[in-house]
C-alpha cells in the first residue's frame, strides 16, 4: 500500500472516530442520567421501568401527547440555539433567561398596542422583541469587546436587571385592566397559527417550524457565510483571527446580539403562540439555564441543539404524568437534567479514556 | 422617625447576613482561580439541610452542622468537576445550581409529601450581646441580632487576616494570579485550589443556613432566590477582598431593607422593582468602570495544566 493511501485511510479513520465521539460522549450521559434517575425511584421505593414507560408514553403514546412534547421543546432550541451561538465565538452567554423576558414582554407590548393585519402584525411584534433582546444581549458584547468584562457576570446581573424590569413593567405600567398580573391580552392578528386545530387542546403553533427553520438558518449563517467564519476563527483563537484582519470586538458584539436575539424568539413565541399575554414573572422558567445544558449535549452544533431539546421536552412533558401516576416527583427531571451535564462537561474523562486506548494500541500520543 | 431608621439598619444587618457569608466564599475560591457560581446552589442545598437537621434532631446547631458538611460536599463536587476533571467552570456550577433546585424540591416532596415549603423547625433564635446591647442606638441595631449575623462579622475579620496575613493566604493569591509561577516555586496548584473551593462551600454552607433557620424557620422552595448570584456581585463590586464584600453586602442589604419598608408602608415615590435590581445595576457601573474600577484574579477561570 502506498503511503498517500496510507495517510487518506488514516485521516478517514480519524473522523471517524471524531464522529463516534461527537455522538458517544452525549449518549452516555444521557444514558448515565437515567440510571442516576433510577437509583433516586429505587431509593424511595418507586419503580423505575414504570416511571419511565409512564413518562415516554406520555409524550408519545397519543397525538395530543406528540404536540405538547413540540411545545416544550421549541422554547429550548431557541435558547439552546442562542448558547451554541455565542459558545462560537468563545463567548458564555449565561443570559438567555434575562433576554427571554425582554423578548416576552416586548413581544406582547406590540402585540396589543397597534392594530394591523396578521401578515404584518406577526413578523413586526417578532422583529420588535429579536431587536430588544438582542440589545440586551449585545450589551453584554460590547462590554467585554470595549472593557474586557466578562459576559459570564454581565449576563448574569443582566437577568436579574430583566426580571425586576419586566416584574415592574407587566405589573405597573403595561398592566391590563382585569385582575390578573399580567399585560392586556394581544389581538387575534399577532397570535402564532395552531399547527393540529384537529386536535382537542393542542398548544402546538408554527413557533415550533420556526425554531427549525432558526435552527436551519444558525447552521447556513456559522457554516456558509464569512461572518460565520468570522465568527468561528474568533471562537476558536481571537488572536490569530485578529492577526488575519478580521474585528474580533464587531464580532463578539455580532455574535451577542444575535444570541440575544434567538434566547428572546423563545420569549416571543411563548406569548405569540402560548400565552397571548406576558405575565408577571416572580422568578426565572429557566429556559436560559436549560438551554446551556442543551447546547452542551448537542456539542453546540444546531442540530445537535434540535436534538438535545427534544430530549428534554420530552423529559419535561413526562415529568408531570410520572409524578401523579408513578407517585415520582416530577423535579427528579431536573436531577436527570443536571447529571446529564456533569457527565458532558467531564468529557474529559471520555478523552482521558481514549487516550489511553490509543496509547496501549501505539496510536498518536495528545490529549487534546 | 428615629425608630424606623433602627428597624431599617437592624433589618440591614439581618438581610446582609446570607450575602456576607456567601460572598466570603466567592472570594476565597476566586482569588485561587476558580470561579463558583454553583455558590447559590450550594446555598440552596445547605438551606434545606439545615431545616431537615434541625427537623430530626430538634437541635437547630446540628442543622447549621449538616449544612455545613454538605456545603463543603457539593463544593467537592465543583472541586472534582473544574479543577481535577478540567470541565467549564460555568458548566459545573450551572449544573449544580440545576441539581440543587431539582433535589430540594424532590427532598421536600418525599420527606413531607408538601409542594413549597416544610413545616417550621426550631431556628437558632437571637443573640443578645451584653455590653453593646446597652449602648443607645448601636445597641438596637447590633444588640440583638441572630448568631449568624455575629459570625459572619467575625468570619470577614479572620478572612482578611488569613488571606492576607498568613503563607496559606499568600498561597492561594498567587495560585489565582499566576499559576504557572506558583507552581515553580513548589506551591501545589490542585491542592490549593481544592482547599479554596471547600472553603467557598463551608461559607455557603453557613449561608445558606442563616436563610432557613436564621432569618426563618422553614424551608421554602427556592427560597434562595438569586442571593447567590447577589453574594456573586458583592464579591465583584468589593474587588475580590472581604472588607469590601463586607461593604457591598451592607449596601445591597440596606437596598433590600428599604424595600421591605416601603412596601410596609405603602410608600411608592421609586417602584420596588428598582430597589430590586440596584445591587446589579451597581455592580455592572462597577465593572464598566463607571464607578472605581473592578479587575478579577488573573487565572480566574481557567484550569490549571502542568507544562
Amino acid at each position: 500500500m502506498s503511503e498517500e493511501k496510507n495517510i487518506a485511510i488514516k485521516k478517514e479513520e480519524n473522523r471517524y472516530y471524531e464522529m463516534l465521539a461527537n455522538f458517544i460522549g452525549p449518549f452516555i450521559s444521557v444514558i448515565a442520567g437515567l440510571l442516576v434517575g433510577a437509583i433516586f425511584m429505587l431509593s424511595i421505593g418507586r419503580s423505575p421501568l414504570t416511571a419511565y414507560a409512564v413518562l415516554f408514553n406520555s409524550a408519545f403514546g397519543s397525538l395530543a401527547g406528540i404536540s405538547e412534547t413540540l411545545v416544550n421543546t421549541t422554547p429550548l432550541i431557541f435558547t439552546g440555539l442562542a448558547v451554541a451561538f455565542a459558545f462560537r465565538t468563545g463567548l458564555f452567554n449565561i443570559g438567555g433567561d434575562g433576554q427571554f423576558l425582554i423578548g416576552y414582554i416586548s413581544a406582547a407590548w406590540v402585540g396589543y398596542i397597534i392594530h394591523v393585519p396578521m401578515i404584518i402584525h406577526v413578523p413586526f411584534a417578532i422583529l420588535f422583541g429579536i431587536i430588544t433582546s438582542g440589545i440586551w444581549g449585545g450589551v453584554a458584547g460590547l462590554l467585554k469587546a470595549k472593557l474586557g468584562v466578562h459576559e459570564v457576570i454581565t449576563t448574569i446581573m443582566m437577568n436579574y436587571i430583566s426580571l425586576y424590569l419586566v416584574a415592574y413593567l407587566a405589573g405597573g405600567p403595561l398592566k391590563g385592566a382585569t385582575f390578573l398580573p399580567a399585560t392586556k391580552k394581544i389581538f387575534d392578528s399577532a397570535k402564532l397559527i395552531k399547527l393540529m386545530p384537529n386536535i382537542r387542546g393542542s398548544r402546538l403553533s408554527i413557533a415550533f417550524i420556526l425554531a427549525l427553520l432558526t435552527a436551519y438558518l444558525i447552521y447556513y449563517i456559522l457554516w456558509k457565510t464569512t461572518i460565520g467564519y468570522e465568527i468561528r476563527a474568533v471562537g476558536l483563537n481571537s488572536e490569530a483571527a485578529r492577526y488575519s484582519g478580521i474585528k474580533a470586538a464587531k464580532n463578539m458584539i455580532l455574535a451577542m446580539f444575535i444570541s440575544g436575539g434567538l434566547a428572546g424568539m423563545a420569549g416571543i413565541t411563548q406569548v405569540l403562540g402560548l400565552q397571548h399575554r406576558a405575565y408577571q414573572p416572580f422568578g426565572f422558567i429557566g429556559y436560559g439555564f436549560t438551554g446551556i445544558a442543551v447546547a452542551l449535549l448537542g456539542k453546540n452544533h444546531p442540530a445537535g441543539v434540535v436534538l438535545g431539546a427534544f430530549l428534554f421536552g420530552i423529559l419535561q412533558r413526562g415529568s408531570m404524568q410520572m409524578q401523579s401516576i408513578a407517585g415520582v416527583p416530577k423535579e427528579l427531571v431536573q436531577i436527570i437534567q443536571a447529571i446529564i451535564i456533569f457527565f458532558v462537561a467531564a468529557e474529559y474523562i471520555f478523552k482521558y479514556i481514549a487516550h489511553k486506548l490509543k496509547e496501549n494500541k501505539g496510536g498518536v500520543t495528545s490529549v487534546e | 422617625m428615629l425608630n424606623s431608621m433602627i428597624a431599617l439598619l437592624n433589618t440591614t444587618l439581618r438581610m446582609a447576613t446570607p450575602l456576607i457569608l456567601a460572598a466570603l466564599g466567592g472570594v476565597f475560591t476566586e482569588r485561587s482561580g476558580v470561579i463558583n457560581i454553583a455558590l447559590e446552589g450550594i446555598m440552596l442545598i445547605s438551606a434545606f439541610m439545615a431545616m431537615a437537621g434541625s427537623y430530626l434532631t430538634g437541635n437547630p446547631w446540628l442543622g447549621v452542622l449538616t449544612a455545613i458538611i454538605f456545603g463543603i460536599l457539593v463544593s467537592l463536587i465543583h472541586a472534582i468537576l473544574s479543577i481535577s476533571l478540567k470541565a467549564d467552570q460555568i458548566v459545573s456550577g450551572t449544573a449544580i445550581n440545576i441539581f440543587a433546585t431539582g433535589l430540594t424540591a424532590f427532598l421536600l416532596r418525599v420527606m413531607f409529601e408538601s409542594a413549597g415549603q416544610s413545616p417550621s423547625v426550631t431556628d437558632v433564635g437571637t443573640w443578645t450581646i451584653p455590653i453593646i446591647n446597652d449602648i443607645p442606638i448601636i445597641g438596637d441595631v447590633l444588640g440583638e441580632q441572630i448568631p449568624f449575623v455575629y459570625i459572619a462579622l467575625i468570619l470577614v475579620a479572620i478572612s482578611y487576616w488569613v488571606l492576607f496575613k498568613t503563607p496559606f493566604g499568600l498561597r492561594i493569591r498567587a495560585v489565582g494570579e499566576h499559576p504557572a509561577a506558583a507552581d515553580s516555586v513548589g506551591i501545589n496548584v490542585i491542592k490549593t485550589r481544592y482547599i479554596a473551593v471547600l472553603i467557598s462551600g463551608f461559607f455557603a454552607g453557613l449561608a445558606g443556613a442563616s436563610i432557613s433557620i436564621g432569618l426563618l424557620d422553614v424551608f421554602v422552595e427556592n427560597m434562595t432566590s438569586g442571593r447567590g448570584f447577589i453574594a456573586l456581585a458583592a464579591m465583584i463590586f468589593g474587588r475580590w477582598t472581604p472588607q469590601g464584600a463586607l461593604l457591598a453586602a451592607l449596601l445591597f442589604g440596606f437596598a433590600d431593607a428599604l424595600q421591605m419598608l416601603a412596601q410596609s408602608i405603602g410608600l411608592d415615590f421609586i417602584p420596588r422593582q428598582f430597589l430590586l435590581m440596584l445591587p446589579y445595576v451597581l455592580t455592572i457601573l462597577a465593572l464598566t468602570g463607571v464607578i472605581g474600577s473592578s479587575e478579577p484574579p488573573a487565572a480566574s477561570g481557567e484550569p490549571y495544566e502542568k507544562e
